[in-house]
């Protein structure tokens, strides 16, 4: 599977559509977009704009698929994009961006940016020009089953720590449970509280759940990549795995390109909807809430925040359910300006974390997001994002501040009262 | 040529050439974008009230919060030249008659010292948004010839009916004959350049509404 600039070209031809064709159409120039961008708000380098960093697409767009644009091919006026090109706009497309899709949310002539930028990633991958850190998560994810190289007797070794520490069975494998549980590397490794919450707010709300030994794994660089087949391949283990366990919901972890992938892009990138329901942990949980299914004791009474995952809330429409779960055991928890829709990013998301060489520049991108803190002055930060949570806690690290930051799930299951032998339910939570 | 055969040429050929290259044009145009298609999106949607192509149709006129304050210029000047541009071409009684000539349709104007007054500021707010091109690093970035070639195209009609009106600089009949030429060019350039936002944003403004509304997110 050789990378070359003709396949490249080849692929973007193929992903420019309607609503490519008008939104370079509509383009005025006047910039507003960059002022939505983290990397040009905390860098004042034009070049960060983002309908700048969509420029080859262009190009390539108005001499495919315009007639003012053909002729001029024809006479010798335009100038073909070049490998050199695409290597100069890697650092554009891909480390100078989140996907995090302000821009598309303040375009005045309504272009959705953060769509062309994803599938300009497309024929960046397929012309060889993806930065390296991504490339080996990619790989990593296609031939081992996960980005960090996370395999199933790690899994199974945390649900044994998990049911030795609560006395709560982690189901594996069990067919016909209403819900699969599909999880994050990042909190296979790193955030292991986040299996023990789920299964402690499992017990509670009485639900049928299960891991899956083919499918515990749910990110998906391919999307961030911009590798559509292999995207397809990473996302159908899950597919699979569901299917073959008969669940009715798939519970995408606390992360936000995950749940991207599996939610949205998934039945697209398989050609076909799914035959069961995809959620994130957090609508889970606000179901569970509505229903009476959740409940909480006692009170978090240090100030905490809420910092939204761009794939949540922008690109991902769960707003709301967040705030509902905050103060059911939050009694002091403040909103940072432009919290929920047009909250700032972490600067690591679409795949910007693991790459190596842009840490300087996302670092930079950060002091928006400690501009944010610095105003409501958070004595802890809560997050529904394990690849957020691990990008605030480094950034915060390198700027010395001490905040810590915890995950949304683990904190309602924190709250969770332990289960009292023959005792009802006790009636207390918000 | 003297400026009456000038004028009249202008008004006949002229305007017929203009005419039919704008429609032609915006026609063709409009078909080699959104013939393009797009893929059904088969993942299962999720309503949202506020959210749909048609709300952001709309919503996007308005200025994202935070964002009036990060970028004044842009938007209140952009407002005012917009809504000046249209209060001219289409309120000032004269045009209105052109208009009432070729389709038949007729509404009532504004007294010309409005209009007067209209064509200055919106003068005014073009230059000031001029000026902020240049002034900008965002802006003078982006910016390429045809930046400056649509604004000249945009700006020169407003110039030439205001003077003409005024009496300014040259006889009325060549001014006048120069003001619906400045406005043929801009009717052949509009289809072929940024200009043709005035009809793309819609359909731009729509695609961006309906694929967030798809995953419930009122844009």
């Amino acid at each position: 599977m050789s990378a070359t600039l003709e396949k490249g070209i080849r692929v973007l031809k193929e992903v420019i559509d309607a609503p490519i064709a008008s939104y370079f159409n509509s383009c005025v120039h006047c910039g507003l977009c960059a002022e939505a961008c983290l990397f040009y708000t905390e860098t004042g380098d034009p070049k960060y704009t983002p309908i700048h960093k969509l420029e080859p697409l262009r190009r390539i767009y108005e001499q495919e698929y315009t007639l003012l644009g053909r002729l001029k091919s024809m006479v010798g006026l335009s100038r073909a994009v070049t490998d050199d090109e695409l290597d100069q706009w890697q650092e554009l497309v891909y480390n100078s961006c989140t996907l995090c899709g302000r821009c598309s949310a303040v375009c005045p002539v309504g272009n959705d940016i953060v769509y062309m930028v994803r599938k300009f990633r497309e024929g960046m991958s397929a012309s060889g020009h993806a930065p390296a850190g991504i490339k080996d998560a990619v790989t990593r994810t296609v031939t081992v089953g996960s980005p960090m190289n996370v395999k199933l007797p790690a899994v199974q070794a945390q649900m044994k720590h998990v049911e030795e520490d609560y006395g709560i069975p982690i189901p594996l494998d069990a067919e016909g449970a209403e819900y699969m549980v599909v999880l994050s590397s990042m909190e296979i490794m790193n955030f292991p509280e986040y299996l023990a919450a789920v299964a402690k707010i499992m017990q509670q709300a009485g639900k049928t759940w299960t891991l899956c030994s083919t499918a515990f794994e749910a990110t998906n660089a391919g999307i961030q990549i911009g590798n559509s087949d292999l995207a397809k391949v990473i996302v159908s283990r899950i597919v699979e795995g569901a299917e073959k366990l008969k669940v009715k919901t798939v519970i995408s972890p606390e992360c936000g390109h995950a749940y991207t992938a599996l939610r949205w892009e998934g039945p697209n990138l398989i050609g076909r909807p799914f035959g069961f329901e995809v959620k994130h942990i957090i609508e889970v949980l606000d179901e569970f809430q509505a229903q009476g299914l959740l409940q909480t004791e006692g009170f978090e009474t240090d100030r905490l925040t809420f910092h939204d995952p761009c794939q949540l809330v922008r690109r991902g429409g769960v707003i709301q359910q967040p705030r509902t779960l905050m103060n059911m055991v939050a009694n002091n928890f403040v909103e940072m300006p432009d919290a929920g829709y047009m909250n700032w990013c972490c600067g690591g998301g679409g795949g910007a974390s693991a790459i190596e060489e842009g840490e300087e520049l996302r670092l930079e991108a950060f002091k928006k997001k400690k501009s944010q803190f610095d105003a409501v002055k958070p004595d802890r930060v809560v997050t529904a994002c394990a690849n957020c949570r691990i990008v605030l806690e480094e950034s915060l690290e390198h700027y010395k501040m001490d905040i810590p930051v915890i995950g949304l799930t683990e904190m309602i299951a924190e709250h969770i009262p332990e289960p009292v032998p023959q005792a009802a339910a006790k009636p207390e939570g918000a | 040529m003297n400026e009456l055969q000038f004028l009249t040429w202008v008004r006949g050929t002229g305007l017929n050439i203009a005419v039919a290259i704008f429609l032609l044009g915006v026609t063709w145009r409009l078909f080699e974008i959104y013939s393009l298609g797009r893929k059904k999106d088969l993942s299962a949607p999720r309503h949202a009230s506020g959210a749909s192509g048609l709300h952001t149709v709309f919503r996007r006129s308005l200025a994202p919060p935070g964002m009036l304050k990060r970028s004044p210029v842009s938007y209140i000047g952009g407002y005012i030249f917009h809504l000046g541009l249209a209060v001219v071409v289409f309120l000032f009684a004269p045009h209105i008659l052109l208009i009432s000539n070729l389709t038949g349709l007729s509404w009532p104007g504004l007294p010309s010292q409005f209009i007067d007054l209209a064509a200055v500021v919106t003068m005014a707010a073009m230059l000031v948004m001029l000026v902020d091109r240049i002034s900008k690093p965002v802006k003078r970035f982006l910016s390429t010839f045809e930046d400056w070639f649509t604004w000249t195209v945009t700006f020169l009609p407003v110039l030439t009916g205001w003077m003409a009106v005024q009496h300014l600089l040259l006889p009325y009949t060549t001014m006048l004959a120069l003001h619906i030429l400045s406005v043929e060019i801009l009717l052949i350039v509009l289809p072929f350049t940024k200009l043709f936002h005035a009809f793309t944003l819609f359909g731009s403004r729509w695609y961006n509404g309906r694929v967030n509304a798809h995953k419930g997110v009122p844009v």
